[in-house]
């Protein structure tokens, strides 16, 4: 449950930037290559923001796929499991090129 | 591209729309958003910026005090403590290491390291932070090296909380991540945690005398780890018998 750790970090970044304000809406970016499970962060935002300037603004998660690149024949593969490997040639020689995305992407704040 | 989205009757729910994130996401099921005079702030941080920027303060007083740091993880029982004390004996009277202990509670493990050669033990009980955290994060390493004479050391072991998700994404200013796997655990598991499996510089590959009375598949296993991670470090080793803790305190001692 390292989820209530990512959480606490989403909201104490969130009430810094709003100073005051009521947040509505934060919008985090995770990519398929991290291993955090969206109902969980949701389940630990509701909990983490009931005291905050945050409470019940909406956590909007966008999943990014993990895509590499193959350093043999330059194919990109989207992965549907974590494995290294080139679609096409199978070469281990990849590059990840998305999906250890791990950021607070924006907020929405009432304004003053 | 999905987005999940909690509502406020409690459901959520995916939905799939193509785009890049160049623009507002003012768009699907947020109508009347606008006019409730809301300003977007552009945040663009990592989410764990105050960790890693905790991490970095550990990295930096460690460079100085001229430690190298590794830290440990495993899932429970896969063998860190035992493999530690190992390393102890064999290393523990040529290099002055340091050994930060991580638990969820209790200083059993600790206890257990006492008097095999460590320079100093500090102990760190996660229970004290919020909810008995399943991981160490840098703000607790911090606290845990505080109570360490770090300039009368060279090597700083920090054995992780026993658990194959969480400790993989924290940070702590650590120079490597090296990881304990025990073939008693099946051969799929890289593919179940690859965070920590593609985290780890080093996978010392535990319990190795147990081969011959079990189904595991060493092959299998090596070639699931090389998928996930295909530049680790793969060392054989069983802490019980000595076999391979040689390379591991080789590898170790940099």
């Amino acid at each position: 449950m390292h989820e209530l750790s990512i959480c606490e970090a989403i909201v104490s970044t969130a009430v810094k930037h709003a100073d005051g304000r009521a947040v509505t809406r934060v919008t985090v970016r995770i990519g398929h290559l991290r291993q955090v499970v969206p109902d969980a962060l949701q389940f630990g935002w509701e909990l983490l923001t009931e005291s905050t300037t945050a409470k019940g603004a909406e956590l909007v998660i966008e999943q990014i796929p993990a895509v590499i690149a193959c350093h043999q024949c330059g194919t990109e593969t989207t992965l549907d499991m974590p494995i290294m490997m080139c679609g096409a040639c199978e070469s281990f020689e990849v590059k990840v090129l998305s999906g250890e995305e791990f950021l607070i992407v924006s907020m929405d704040v009432e304004e003053v | 591209m999905g987005r999940f989205h909690l509502h406020a009757d409690g459901t959520s729910h995916m939905h799939d729309h193509d785009h890049d994130h160049d623009h507002a996401h003012d768009v699907g099921d947020h109508t009347g958003y606008e006019e409730t005079g809301t300003t977007r702030v552009s945040i663009l941080e990592n989410l764990l910026s105050e960790n890693d920027r905790v991490a970095d303060a550990n990295g930096r007083q460690l460079e100085a005090a001229g430690v190298r740091a590794v830290n440990l993880m495993s899932s429970p029982g896969a063998g860190k403590t035992t493999l530690l004390k190992r390393t102890l004996q064999e290393l523990g009277s040529r290099v002055r290491i340091g050994i930060l202990e991580g638990d969820i509670a209790t200083s059993l493990d600790a206890d257990e390291l006492e008097g095999a050669g460590a320079t100093a033990i500090s102990v760190v009980n996660t229970s004290a932070g919020f909810g008995g955290e399943c991981h160490l994060d840098a703000v607790m390493v911090r606290s845990g090296m505080s109570r360490l004479p770090l300039d009368d050391l060279e090597l700083l072991i920090i054995e992780n909380v026993g658990n194959l998700v969480c400790p993989a994404e924290f940070r702590v200013g650590e120079h490597a991540k090296a990881m304990v796997y025990a073939i008693t655990e099946g051969e799929e598991k890289p593919f179940k945690y690859p965070v920590m499996f593609r985290a780890a510089e080093v996978v010392v590959v535990n319990k190795i005398d147990l081969l011959p009375h079990l189904d595991f598949d060493l092959d299998t296993f090596l070639s699931n780890l090389k998928a996930v991670n295909p530049t680790a470090l793969v060392i054989q080793a069983s802490a019980r018998t000595g076999e391979g803790v040689d390379e591991w305190c080789s590898w170790l001692a940099g």
